[in-house]
């Protein structure tokens, strides 16, 4: 964390080698967070609110902003006014920022954006690494300089910082996204002395001297018409012919203090290479490492890596190449269709064309989305070009067998040296193992003289994700930028891994094993599959296992197994002896865990001592089972999930060839029922002797694990399955069930804490209580599926816009990855139960974007019918526009059918009458009702219309069931309806056209990992503000009443069901915009999930949440709009906020700062509720007199 | 002429005997001044629970933890990295210095522990801060019905024992009243190395909520007539234990202060009183039963200390069952 002040070896990962630079060189830092670059401004921000200054003894001014447009506008501002400014992004951060970067260019302005590079959104997002943002701003007149490795990252940002004072050109720095921001490598830091002998502080003089003063005013910024526009665009041209010097002289400068030298074109391999790879970022390691290999073997080959890729300086990149040189790969990570050729490529031919060289030149595109790319792959692609017939343009890492694009590769080819060790660990999310890794690879980098390099893999899940923890330890410097192949060691932190996934593959013969094994030596062998059986038999493995749960729940660390096992892997390693490795682990658990007390450090350091005494060697029996490895998918999921879906759940979606995937992004939907996950070890039992059939528990479950069904009396049940006769009178006559889906549930228990049913002989046995899976997994599996089985109910039979009768409905939103307990998934969940057959989501990047679109499955999903909500998610800042643009083509498209239905009247007949007459008549008091009278209708109009002739029948068919009512919901979170997306939501406000938008609050930037919005209260701290926000939260909602037509609400579903249900039923049936704002507890609040809704109702009841309605029907009625749906608070806010770390941490570490935080939060509340009361008691519309003349 | 109220406790000499017990208005540092402004001849300080400090340490820790490196985009956590947690007994210790540094009188610090390591531990980084003396809060509920009563005695004892070897400081053990042998316990305890009996501690006590059908425990303020159950002890023991003896409990009125004195008390503690009334209170009792005493001729409190204890009454099976058979008995119904 803390910028070290003298040279040495140190353990970073490329974000904070490059941030530390950024930040000793900067007086005005604007971040806005977006992955993988967000850690570089957390970095920033925290060093700055420790008071690390810069390297003139001033601590930065690091400011969040509301959007990357918003930090490159700042950084501009600061810039202009003469101050060191820089900003960090990635992807359509960095796309954001481009208008800024033209104008900071165009005016010669020295800065420097360092960029964790990320693939920009096509036809899906993605978080990882590509260089197609940084492509994107190739053409804004931006330096842009490139790091393959993490010591890179250190060095050329100090490159990048000189160079940019000195040629007055802004520098884009970058770096690959994950493979180098999120790599932990060892490298020697740049000292702060010599930094400070490297800057001329005449040039930062220049740069304050072109600042704008009053007291030496000039006009920048002015606009020019075609008389001189183009002329003054062409007077800068000297600038950029200079900077390549510039840059080359500032590597020079560096090597001399470091001893590393650096070129603006690097070129290794054979003096007399014929054929060379040119190559930009990471995959430089692993292209090094094979041209290493392949001149071994007698080939002449040769790699060239770019590191100043704008200006591009041709002369040198051609005398950099070998004379001998016939063939040039131009690789890219990459892909601009419809050009000749990828960027690099194309740079490479103009290049070498206009330095008269005649080299054929072959661009091979490469690692889109972080894909491998790995030695193998290299050799893949000089293979090709030295083929006959080689393809001029081909990719690598995949199988195309649409275009046959790709080449081909041996991934075994490639075979790591023996010196370098290589370990894979295998863990959960939770239990801390990529943690304790990182802690690892920190001790033997920092403890020996060994070089080690940690690498981290996640899924895409938040409940009960799967990590894969990649570390290398080598005598030498590590530059393999790909993942392990061949493990020396493997590390199974959860046993159960062992049931689904192939996880001993990895391991090399003869490697050792430790397992995480809650079972006894003499059983382990018979829990494992056949396959890890093989495995081990055949490689010969030496498998350890130790109970590290029991450890970690005897020494007081709940679930985190991540100390226990780290020192099995020392003990079982030999990097350290023994009594150091202990000490070192010993001193890593002080380090990062001292602060928060000895009670900490103290009961890791317990586990530490325990961990070797509970390691023992398992014996090794014979391969023959009974386990096996479960099928990823049942034999009766849809032949896509089996073909596509089953392979990514497998981890083997790297296999899957080009044709296996839609050309357009455009995914089926209900494939999350088929990823049968099982992570809970308890579920929810149901006792129907308690129940009181309200169905609470099933409208709070995050997953749609807890589902409610009402049937009659005559189906038939089978033995051992559950159910009641209803006691409510609404479900006469009727039986009902409350079923579990056991392997979906993520037992965060919150339905337990919902239910109100207690048995009278002992209360804690509730209606419905935990109880271990493994007891009930078999009876719950049969019973679910027979659940599934039982009709739906007759949507006409109940109440869908009540909380007992939502419930009743079925779900089509289920069993999302979301975080177990989330607080954000149950709304949704329940507005599928109440519209979701006829409902459209645009939905903001975010955390409903990942659980709800990120691959390899989805919750949304359908029904019987095949209806149920289609999805999409367009951008982070864009999300209201989307959905409004969404409103206006169904409208347009009902303009087209009412025209249509006209026109063919006379055919239609009474048809035609039916059609008009409902949509004149819109009435949607009974809406389920309206819609199947209009679904009727559209069902035989197009039966009609399939026997009539002409253009006209055939363009209504097209537009027919834009005749239905469609419910537009846009939803996204806070940051973006706050922040980055609140222009265009504040438009879509205004726009008064019939559309539902729905905020999932959760206070704060949740999905990049818990950064400050302007939803984040005062007092609450966050990543941009460690010392807790000093400002109010925005009232969205009082921004939207203001316009007088928007149907406004706040509800909380922990503090009032009813009016969750009786707000999204009334916000769907208003006419115009209606806004509703979700209170969504998160694990971003630091609290126990289990009690989200016992703090939705104390946020309430504290007057931090007041519920309200601000219906404008109310005020045509000459009613007041505002109804507070919430009492008076009586409970001060600091009883809610001491249950929540965003709060309480703050009182421990700034106890003062904290109590007068608290004491301000208490007056914006209190201020807001007096305000509120006297809003329920005005009418903001006039009473108007018709004049008369 | 003016009864000498000065008095000797756990070899402090102190101005009277009327001394505010722990609880939160010991916990500030403004309360403090504010009571020995009123003329508090001492303050014990709230109890450091060791419990506490644990739980603190692990909740923040935990909640640091959640959700750290659970995906890509939350590596590291959700919560940005703090200068200081402060979850150890920092907050405490500030308070026993401010005390020391800034008040005349001595302060006695207070300790609950739960772990045989963390009462030692605790016991010697209070003593380190240079408090006058330091009282071990104790009680343990024996909710496991396999421990005997002799185990809870010796974990008791055996407490005592190992915190009086290590720290060099007067001692004094508030205990509840609940040991089959109270008395018998009381001498083990002076055994141990307690220089004092502080009589009784009150802790959080279950109630039932009938609405929710959940159990709330709470503590609430003590009434004047559980000084009666201390009263007893105070006279039974009063001169046959070889300690000093503090009473706490109900102890609101000059009245109440007296009584305990006269059952043989050393010094009287108060604290719900004080929440209630503030300050001040302490004043009032101080005045009276100077009062009291000078009204009725008493040259000091020592000369009339423990003249109503077991030993001094006519008739000490008052203090013994018979005294609840008379209680019974004389009882009349008002309605």
């Amino acid at each position: 964390m803390t910028p070290l002040a003298k040279s040495s070896y140190t353990m970073v990962d490329g974000n904070e080698a490059a941030a530390r630079i950024a930040h000793l060189l900067s007086e005005v830092i604007a971040i806005y967070p977006i992955t993988p670059a967000s850690p570089m401004g957390e970095l920033a921000d925290a060093w700055s609110h420790q008071g690390q200054s810069n390297l003139w003894g001033v601590v930065p001014d690091v400011i969040e902003m509301q959007s990357e447009a918003g930090a490159a506008g700042a950084i501009h501002g600061a810039l202009t006014v003469g101050a060191l400014s820089t900003t960090f992004t990635a992807s359509q951060g960095l796309l954001l920022m481009l208008p800024n970067m033209y104008k900071i260019a165009g005016e010669l302005t020295p800065t420097v954006i360092h960029v964790a590079a990320r693939t920009v959104a096509t036809h899906a997002l993605s978080i990882f690494g590509d260089h197609s943002d940084v492509m994107s701003a190739r053409q804004t007149g931006f330096a842009i300089l490139s790091s393959a490795s993490v010591q890179e990252a250190q060095d050329m940002a100090v490159v990048a910082h000189l160079a940019t004072l000195e040629s007055r050109i802004p520098f884009l720095h970058f770096f690959d996204g994950f493979r180098t921001s999120h790599e932990i490598n060892k490298i020697e830091l740049i000292d702060e002395d010599s930094l400070r002998d490297l800057i001329d502080e005449d040039l930062i003089a220049g740069h304050r001297i072109r600042a704008l003063n009053p007291n030496n005013p000039m006009l920048r910024g002015s606009a020019q018409n075609p008389d001189v526009f183009f002329q003054a665009r062409e007077a800068a041209n000297p600038y950029y012919d200079a900077v390549p010097l510039i840059v080359a002289d500032a590597m020079d400068r560096i090597a001399k203090v470091t001893g590393r030298r650096h070129g603006l074109f690097e070129y290794s391999g054979a003096p007399d290479a014929e054929t060379v790879m040119v190559i930009m970022g990471s995959g430089a390691g692993a292209a090094d490492e094979t041209v290493t290999r392949l001149i071994r073997e007698g080939h002449k080959v040769g790699l060239l890596v770019v590191k100043l890729y704008r200006p591009f300086d041709a002369s040198v990149f051609a005398s950099v190449l070998p004379k001998t040189t016939k063939r040039v790969i131009a690789m890219d990570r990459t892909k601009e269709p419809g050009a000749v050729g990828d960027p690099l490529y194309l740079d490479v031919v103009a290049a070498l064309s206009e330095e008269g060289r005649r080299i054929e030149v072959y661009g091979g595109r490469y690692g889109l989305s972080s894909k491998e790319f790995t030695p193998s792959m290299v050799a893949g692609a000089f293979n090709e070009v030295t083929r006959d017939t080689p393809r001029r343009h081909f990719t690598v890492g995949i199988v195309d067998d649409v275009t046959n694009n790709s080449v081909d590769w041996d991934e075994d080819w490639w075979v790591e040296p023996d010196e370098v060790t290589r370990a894979i660990f295998f863990g959960l999310g939770s239990d801390g193992t990529v943690g304790a890794n990182k802690n690892s690879v920190k001790i033997i980098g920092e403890s020996t003289d060994l070089s080690a390099q940690g690498y981290f893999v996640y899924d895409s899940k938040k409940a009960g994700s799967r990590t894969i923890s990649h570390l290398r330890i080598s005598p030498q410097p590590i530059e393999s930028t790909y993942l392990i192949r061949h493990a020396d060691f493997v590390a199974v932190h959860q046993f159960d891994f062992l049931e689904s996934i192939d996880v001993l593959e990895v391991a090399r013969p003869g490697a050792t094993i430790l397992l995480n094994s809650p079972y006894p030596a003499d059983e382990i062998w018979g829990r494992l599959p056949i396959e890890a059986q093989g495995q081990i038999v055949e490689k010969d493995l030496e498998v350890w296992a130790i109970d590290a749960a029991a450890i970690a729940r005897e020494t007081g660390l709940g679930g985190r197994v991540n100390t226990v096992l780290q020192t099995c892997f020392f003990h079982l390693t030999d990097f350290l002896p023994a009594d150091k490795s202990v000490a070192a682990i010993k001193r890593h658990i002080r380090d990062s865990y001292g602060k928060r007390g000895e009670t900490v450090v103290r009961r890791n350091e317990e586990a530490v001592d325990r961990a070797i005494d509970g390691l023992f060697e398992v014996a090794v029996g014979e391969a023959a089972g009974p386990l096996r490895i479960s099928d990823p998918v049942p034999e009766i999921a849809p032949e896509f999930v089996k073909r596509v879906t089953a392979m990514m759940l497998a981890g083997k979606g790297d296999l899957l060839p080009v044709s296996a995937l839609p050309v357009d992004g455009a995914f089926p939907t209900g494939t999350a029922m088929w990823e049968k996950r099982s992570i809970a070890d308890e579920i929810p039992i149901w006792d129907p002797d308690i129940c009181i059939d309200c169905g609470r528990c099933a409208l709070v479950c995050p997953h749609a694990a807890i589902r409610f069904k009402a049937f009659d009396p005559d189906i038939p049940v089978p033995e051992g399955f559950l159910w009641k006769e209803s006691t409510g009178q609404d479900l006469r006559g009727k039986r009902i069930v409350i079923q579990v889906a056991p392997d979906d549930c993520t037992g965060c228990r919150i339905c337990v804490e919902i239910c109100p049913a207690k048995s009278k002989e002992i209360v804690k046995h509730k209606a419905i209580n935990m109880a271990p899976i493994d007891d009930h997994l078999e009876r719950e599996r049969r019973n679910f599926e027979y659940f599934l089985e039982i009709p739906e109910m007759d949507r006409s039979q109940v109440n869908a816009f009540s909380v007992k009768g939502s419930q009743l409905l079925e779900p089509l939103f289920e069993f999302s990855g979301a975080c177990a307990g989330c607080g954000e998934t149950p709304y949704l969940k329940l507005i599928t139960q109440m519209m979701g057959d006829r409902m459209i989501v645009a939905n903001a990047t975010g955390c409903s974007s990942i659980y709800g679109g990120n691959l390899p499955t989805t919750p949304w999903t359908t029904n019987a019918d095949g209806r149920g909500p289609a999805w999409s998610n367009s951008l982070f800042e864009d999300n209201a526009e989307f959905g409004l643009g969404m409103r206006l083509a169904l409208q347009a498209q009902r303009s087209d059918a009412i025209l249509l239905v006209t026109a063919l009247a006379p055919d239609l007949g009474q048809l035609a009458v039916d059609i008009l007459e409902t949509i004149e008549n819109l009435d949607r008091s009974d809406i389920d009702a309206l819609v199947n009278r209009q679904r009727t209708h559209v069902t035989e109009l197009k039966k009609r219309l399939g026997n009539m002739a002409g253009p006209l029948p055939k363009r209504l068919e097209g537009v027919a069931d834009s005749l239905i009512e469609t419910s537009i919901w846009i939803v996204g979170g806070d940051g973006w309806a706050y922040d980055i997306g609140f222009g265009g939501l504040d438009h879509v406000l205004a726009s008064g056209r019939d559309i539902n938008i729905l905020v999932l609050d959760t206070e704060v930037y949740s999905n990049t990992g818990g950064q400050a919005s302007k939803a984040t209260p005062r007092a609450a701290i966050a990543k941009f503000a460690s010392g807790g926000k000093e400002t109010a939260k925005k009232d969205l909602g009082k921004i939207a009443m203001s316009y007088g037509n928007v149907y406004v609400a706040q509800i909380a579903m922990g503090a009032n069901l009813t009016q969750t249900v009786k707000t999204l039923a009334e916000a769907e049936a208003h006419r115009g915009v209606s806004l509703v704002i979700a209170y969504s507890p998160c694990i971003a609040h630091g609290i126990d999930m289990t009690k989200q809704l016992s703090h939705q109702k104390l946020a309430t009841d504290t007057g931090y949440w007041p519920l309200y309605r601000y219906d404008p029907a109310r005020e045509d009625a000459g009613e007041p709009g505002l109804r507070l749906d919430s009492r008076k608070p009586k409970i001060p806010f600091k009883d809610f906020a001491s249950k929540e770390a965003r709060f309480a941490v703050l009182g421990r570490a700034d106890p003062e700062g904290a109590e007068r935080l608290l004491r301000e939060a208490q007056h914006d509340i209190d201020n807001r509720w007096h305000l509120y009361e006297q809003m329920v008691q005005i009418h903001r519309t006039a009473e108007y007199a018709e004049v008369e003349e | 002429m003016s009864a000498d109220l000065s008095t000797d406790y756990l070899g402090l000499k102190l101005a009277h005997p009327v001394v505010p017990s722990a609880s939160p208005l010991t916990g500030d540092i403004d309360h403090i001044h504010a009571l020995v402004e009123a003329g508090a001849p001492a303050v014990v300080l709230p109890s450091l629970f060791e419990e506490q400090i644990e739980h603190d340490a692990m909740a923040v820790h935990f909640s640091i933890e959640l959700g750290a490196d659970g995906f890509g985009e939350s590596a590291g956590g959700f919560f940005p990295q703090l200068d200081d947690y402060n979850t150890g007994p920092e907050d405490y210790l500030d308070l026993i210095r401010r005390a020391k540094a800034e008040v005349s009188v001595p302060v006695i610090a207070s300790l609950n522990g739960v772990s045989s390591g963390g009462w030692t531990l605790y016991a010697q980084i209070l003593s380190d801060q240079g408090i006058d003396a330091l009282e071990l809060n104790i009680y343990r509920i024996a909710a496991d019905l396999g421990l005997t009563s002799e185990d809870v005695e010796r974990s008791y004892v055996e407490l005592v024992e190992t915190i009086k070897k290590s720290v060099d400081l007067p001692l004094a053990v508030k205990i509840g009243p609940y040991f089959s042998s109270m008395g018998h316990m009381a001498l083990r305890l002076v055994d141990a190395g307690a220089d004092a009996l502080v009589m009784f501690n009150r802790f959080y006590q279950p109630d039932i909520d009938l609405e929710t059908l959940g159990v709330t425990p709470n503590l609430v303020l003590s009434d004047p007539v559980e000084l009666r159950l201390v009263l007893r002890w105070l006279a039974i023991l009063y001169g046959r234990v070889g300690c000093d003896m503090a009473a706490t409990s109900g102890i609101h009125e000059a009245s109440d202060a007296i009584k305990a004195l006269l059952a043989g008390a050393t010094v009287t503690m108060m604290a719900s009183a004080l929440l209630e009334n503030g300050p001040s209170r302490l004043t009032e009792v101080r005045d009276g039963m100077e009062s009291w005493f000078s009204e009725r001729g008493y040259d000091s409190v020592d000369q009339a200390r423990g003249s109503l204890s077991y030993s001094s009454v006519p008739d000490p099976g008052v203090f013994e069952r018979t005294s609840y058979m008379k209680t019974l008995t004389s009882y009349v119904p008002t309605w």
